[in-house]
């Protein structure tokens, strides 16, 4: 017969053995894990942009094609800015406080900004400087679901987005994770035509039901309803906190053009 | 004090057979052999057992995820195996399900982070099924079944052998779904693009999980008219 003094002494030496082992091969592994994530977070940037990269070519086309990365203010303003000169990122702007947008994790971003603080900075991506790409992260049914979205020069019409999760339902809620969801987002529209910020609904029954104009909105998976909410949620929800970047991106734009338009008008008369 | 040490000499003794040679002391000897072969035939643990078959039918949508956690099955099994059959005379029976189980946990834990590292749009695609493995009925049966009682080599061709037995199945279960169900093997196109011209179709209802259970249920239908013996009577 085995001691009750023996039986405590085997469990302790089995877990400590079995601890140091567990510690050694996730420290041993760790960096081949990040390194993993964080091709597949350069895939899925891509992605939004519209193109699909295997994961051994990403960091070559991420390289090559993101030509920036911008950290935005909750007020509207550009805060720091990375350059990438042929894979080498330079900080242009910034300072102190600058950090790559790449490095940047939206969640713990969005709960700083939740709990009240005023200066928290939000990622952008800039593609062939062209393009806008803007991570998402909310709640789906299960489980957490985040996305890119990609935004043209008028940083109101969509021109690609993707979405993932951890565990939604196979075959309804998970098919937001399919490019036939994704497709739908494309030509769509963040702002009505009086500028007012609208977000992108996923609407039950399909789009065209949209109270609010069919160019604010896609349609929802049958069956999907809580996942599909949870998108609608999280688009209106992180872009919220873009949304006076946008505006005075939208603004400065509309300046320029302006300005373009106005300047030939003398040479006419 | 005495007694106990006798006891345990005595009982490598009772484990192998009186009439032992150095014919059967061989690694593969025609019995340890038998512990290998066998999970695929008579005493397959997913068709004769029925067990793990949960697992079976989350992960055999596609071939290439069967095969890893097939992998991963047999690396757990085995080694689950030999470290509870080389500890099996520590363990106080008392809390012998805990041991074991820690070390089911410990092996799965391994496997998962191994697959994170290496295999990383497979260990996505499998999610939550590696971790699942804890609760395979087959690595918990074997130890209890076999390792508790038996030297650590014949533990070990008996777990891989019961986790490739398991495996097996699943190789032939996602062979004939991605088959039928995306027309592909491994991701790559078999079924040619004049199939599909001439109006076939792949079979949607071969992705969804209840279409594994029948193409199961077959396969032991198969087994068990070519092995009478599996009949119930």
């Amino acid at each position: 017969m085995f001691s009750n003094k023996y039986i405590f002494l085997y469990t302790s030496g089995l877990v400590a053995a079995v601890a140091i082992v567990l510690a050694l091969a996730a420290s041993l592994l760790k960096p081949m894990q990040e390194r993993n994530r964080e091709v597949e977070k350069m895939q899925e940037i891509l992605k939004a942009a519209g193109q699909t990269v295997t994961g051994e070519e990403a960091v070559e086309v991420y390289n090559a094609q993101i030509t920036s990365e911008w950290m935005v203010d909750m007020q509207g303003a550009l805060v720091s800015e990375y350059r990438n000169e042929n894979g080498n990122w330079t900080a242009l702007s910034g300072g102190r406080q600058a950090s790559r947008a790449f490095d940047c994790d939206l969640k713990t971003r969005i709960e700083e900004a939740l709990s009240g603080k005023k200066d928290v900075l939000f990622p952008v991506f800039v593609c062939r400087d062209s393009l806008y790409i803007v991570p998402l992260q909310g709640k789906g049914l299960w489980g957490p679901i985040w996305g890119y979205m990609a935004l043209g020069k008028d940083f109101n019409t969509v021109c690609g987005a993707t979405f993932g999760h951890k565990g939604e339902t196979p075959g309804l809620g998970a098919e937001i994770a399919e490019n036939t969801f994704q497709k739908q987002f494309i030509g769509k529209q963040l702002f009505d035509t009086a500028g007012n910020f609208t977000s992108i609904t996923v609407q039950k029954g399909g789009a065209r039901n949209y109270a609010g104009g069919e160019e604010h909105a896609v349609d929802a998976i049958s069956g999907g309803t809580m996942t599909s909410n949870g998108v609608t949620a999280m688009l209106s929800g992180c872009l919220e906190y873009y949304r006076p970047f946008f505006q005075n991106m939208k603004a400065a734009q509309q300046a320029a053009a302006d300005t373009a338009v106005a300047e030939p008008m003398p040479v006419l008369e | 004090m005495k007694e106990k040490d006798i006891k345990r000499q005595a009982s490598p003794a009772q484990e192998s057979k009186p009439k032992q040679t150095s014919e059967e002391n061989r690694l593969f000897s025609a019995k340890n052999l038998k512990l290998l072969t066998r999970p695929f035939g008579a005493d397959n643990p997913v068709t004769v057992q029925v067990l793990g078959i949960c697992s079976a039918l989350a992960v055999t949508v596609k071939l290439q995820p069967a095969l890893v956690m097939a992998v991963s099955v047999i690396v757990v099994t085995g080694f689950a195996n030999l470290i509870i059959s080389l500890l099996r005379n520590t363990i106080p029976p008392r809390i012998r399900i805990i041991v074991q189980l820690t070390v089911i946990a410990t092996l799965v834990i391994l496997v998962d982070q191994v697959l994170k590292a290496v295999a990383y749009d497979v260990s996505k695609q499998l999610s939550v099924f590696v971790g699942l493995i804890i609760t395979n009925c087959i690595v918990m049966g074997r130890l209890e079944a076999f390792a508790m009682a038996n030297k650590p080599w014949p533990s070990f061709l008996d777990g891989i052998g019961n986790g490739a037995g398991y495996g097996f199945i699943l190789v032939i279960v996602a062979f004939i779904r991605e088959l039928f169900g995306s027309g592909s093997l491994l991701g790559y196109k078999v079924i040619p693009e004049s199939f599909y011209d001439a109006g076939y179709v792949n079979n949607g209802l071969f992705i969804l999980p209840p279409m594994a259970l029948i193409v199961l249920g077959v396969i032991i239908w198969i087994h068990r008219s070519f092995n009478r013996n599996l009949i119930e009577k």
